[in-house]
């Protein structure tokens, strides 16, 4: 049921060298000695304590629950598949999913072209390490703070951000407090907030792209326009397909921001996914139906991983 | 993927002369930096200024009748008619309080899920053993895990410990290891030279006493890098501990944000004291930034693509 099964993890690009080497590894030296059991078996006893009870155990039993009726309080009772006919049937789960695949699209539409053009900028414009600082800083608030901010900058009455859109002679935006502007505020607010840290990750693997590329590029009159298409993106592809899955699967979870700014509304607007999940829980306790819920936004980002490793081929590297 | 994080000091473009489309893409830096730094400074501006008068004059780029009231009011220092009048919650809040729990999970996460997580990047790196490499497929498989999925169940096991409402609770699912920890630890096991692991045991020492005297020391700096950044993601985590927190005794600053916020009066914000509070609670991840900036930022290419 995990992500993994479906596309397995030494497809990772680090993975394969990786693996590789393990193997060829472990063959030279079994016969060498197998004293460090013991040892080993210590040494992972913590690990693998965390490992099962908190990851492999959880994600088991939440498939369980998937299939029970459960409120906390008495012990879950089986209804076999009563959840997943509620769901598909439940229009605010239509709505929760809909709003969250619209929040992530712009999520992660405007966060990978700005923290692409960010990458560029610091690595063709300058190599600036405080530059490198400052685009991180947001990164360093929690979502709870970020949201909080900028629920004060796009205040509809008192807030900056209004005040200079009527300065330009526009009325006033009720950005959190409106059914079509709520959900994009969110998402650019967690650009906002995430984008130095994808940029970062991208200037890593721009990074790793050999400077005399771009020399002989230019000695050949080629502009940075043209560099960036015929040099960078095809260069840069398998780490940005990478970084892609990792925020497109980051995005889908999207709960703080909501929480603080507009709690899901106004109208169910913002009632994203995770938002509702935590409502059914807590709010209603019925424990059954938010892990049935859970169970679907698995089997959504599993899909998601799988097609996007296919349609990026991230396995490949062309630089080799 | 070691020498990414290398090169970025050693090449530097080489300076050219004036262009149009130079100066277009300093402006878009500059209004890249704005827009990432701008937010800071009006958190400060509103802190320092009084909710009179901020509706009085929302655009000042100036504090406002600067005033220390709304720290005050955000660490509980002031009356409860006091803050009443200042457009406050009359609920005390006990900042200090909220400030030592969120130390003492992060603190308590960071420091045993680092330690654990190299026992085990250890086991999996420098030990051999049966079965090694497919308890690693195991644990890489975990790494592919939604957080999300694992919460519900989480909060279901650790009520059933009573641990609801604990400082214990919050911190227990990431005490013992993050599997990203573990394979982040791992890679910087594996390119410690066998020679060096061998001399030692050469000396006598046994395989913990290497562990703990040349392969910890030697991987200090990807320690402290992934110390840092699992402080402030545990620092900054909302959902777990909103989940298992109830009370005071166990609410961290983020939820005791989130709380203020929710009791400020839903006419008229206590913007001042919320923005405040705001600072307060990001104040400390902006210092611990500002000390090992250098080192997270060239880091951060090899923690997100492994």
């Amino acid at each position: 049921m995990t992500i993994a099964s479906s596309s397995p993890p030494s497809r990772l690009p680090m993975g394969d060298a990786e693996g590789a080497g393990i193997k060829s590894r472990t063959r030279a030296r079994s016969r060498e000695d197998q004293g460090d059991g013991r040892l080993a078996a210590v040494f992972i006893a913590p690990a693998l304590l965390g490992f099962l009870v908190f990851l492999l155990w959880p994600t088991l039993r939440g498939v369980y629950l998937s299939f029970t009726r459960f409120n906390l309080l008495t012990p879950p009772e089986w209804v076999g598949l009563d959840n997943y006919v509620r769901m598909v049937n439940d229009p605010i789960f239509w709505n929760s999913l809909t709003v969250t695949v619209e929040y992530v699209f712009i999520n992660i539409g405007v966060q990978t072209v700005a923290a692409l053009a960010i990458a560029v900028l610091l690595q063709r414009l300058t190599q600036s390490a405080l530059l490198r600082g400052i685009v991180l800083t947001p990164y360093l608030m929690s979502n709870v703070v970020a949201g909080l901010v900028w629920l004060w900058i796009l205040d509809t009455q008192l807030g900056i951000g209004n005040e200079i859109v009527s300065a330009l002679g526009v009325d006033r935006i009720p950005f959190l407090a409106d059914e079509t502007w709520a959900i994009p505020t969110i998402a650019l607010i967690n650009v906002w907030r995430h984008v130095g840290y994808t940029a970062l990750l991208l200037f890593a693997g721009l990074q790793a792209i050999p400077n005399d590329m771009y020399e002989a590029a230019k000695v050949d009159g080629a502009s940075e326009w043209r560099m960036f298409w015929r040099i960078t993106m095809p260069l840069l592809r398998p780490v940005l397909a990478v970084v892609l899955i990792m925020t497109v699967i980051g995005s889908f979870q999207v709960f703080d921001t909501v929480a603080v700014t507009t709690a899901g509304g106004p109208a169910n607007a913002t009632n994203v996914l995770q938002y509702y999940i935590y409502g059914s829980a807590f709010g209603r306790f019925q424990f059954g139906y938010a892990s049935a819920m859970s169970v679907a936004l698995l089997v959504v980002l599993s899909a998601i991983t799988v097609l996007q490793y296919r349609l990026t081929r991230a396995g490949q590297t062309d630089l080799g | 993927m070691a020498a990414v994080t290398t090169t970025s000091t050693t090449v530097r473009p080489v300076r050219r002369r004036f262009s149009p489309g130079r100066a277009a893409a300093w402006a878009l830096m500059g209004l890249i930096v704005l827009i990432t730094l701008l937010p800071f400074y009006w958190i400060l501006r509103t802190a320092l200024s009084t909710n009179a008068g901020l509706s009085a004059d929302p655009t000042d780029p100036l504090p406002v009748d600067l005033t220390g009231t709304g720290f005050q009011r955000a660490l509980g220092l002031q009356s409860a008619e006091e803050a009443v009048a200042q457009g406050g919650a009359g609920g005390g809040l006990d900042f200090w309080r909220y400030l030592l729990n969120s130390v003492i999970v992060s603190t308590l996460i960071t420091g045993c899920q680092i330690f654990f997580s190299a026992m085990a990047a250890y086991a999996f790196s420098r030990l051999r053993w049966r079965g090694r490499d497919k308890v690693f497929g195991l644990f890489l498989a975990g790494l592919m895990v939604p957080t999300i999925f694992t919460l519900l169940p989480n909060f279901v096991l650790i009520k059933q410990l009573h641990l609801v409402d604990t400082l214990l609770g919050i911190a227990l699912p990431s005490v013992f290891m993050t599997p990203f920890a573990v394979f982040f630890l791992r890679q910087f096991f594996m390119n410690i030279p066998r020679e060096v692991e061998e001399a030692a045991l050469l000396d006598g020492a046994g395989k913990v006493k290497v562990f703990f005297r040349v392969v910890l020391p030697m991987a200090s700096t990807p320690i402290i890098t992934l110390g840092v950044l699992t402080y402030i993601t545990s620092w900054n985590d909302y959902f777990w501990p909103l989940m298992v927190s109830y009370s005071d005794s166990s609410r961290v600053l983020t939820v005791a944000l989130a709380v203020f916020r929710a009791q400020t009066p839903a006419t008229g914000v206590d913007w001042s004291g919320l923005m405040a509070a705001t600072l307060i609670a990001a104040l400390p991840m902006l210092v611990l930034f500002a000390c090992f900036a250098r080192r997270i930022v060239s880091s951060i290419g090899f923690t997100g693509i492994k």
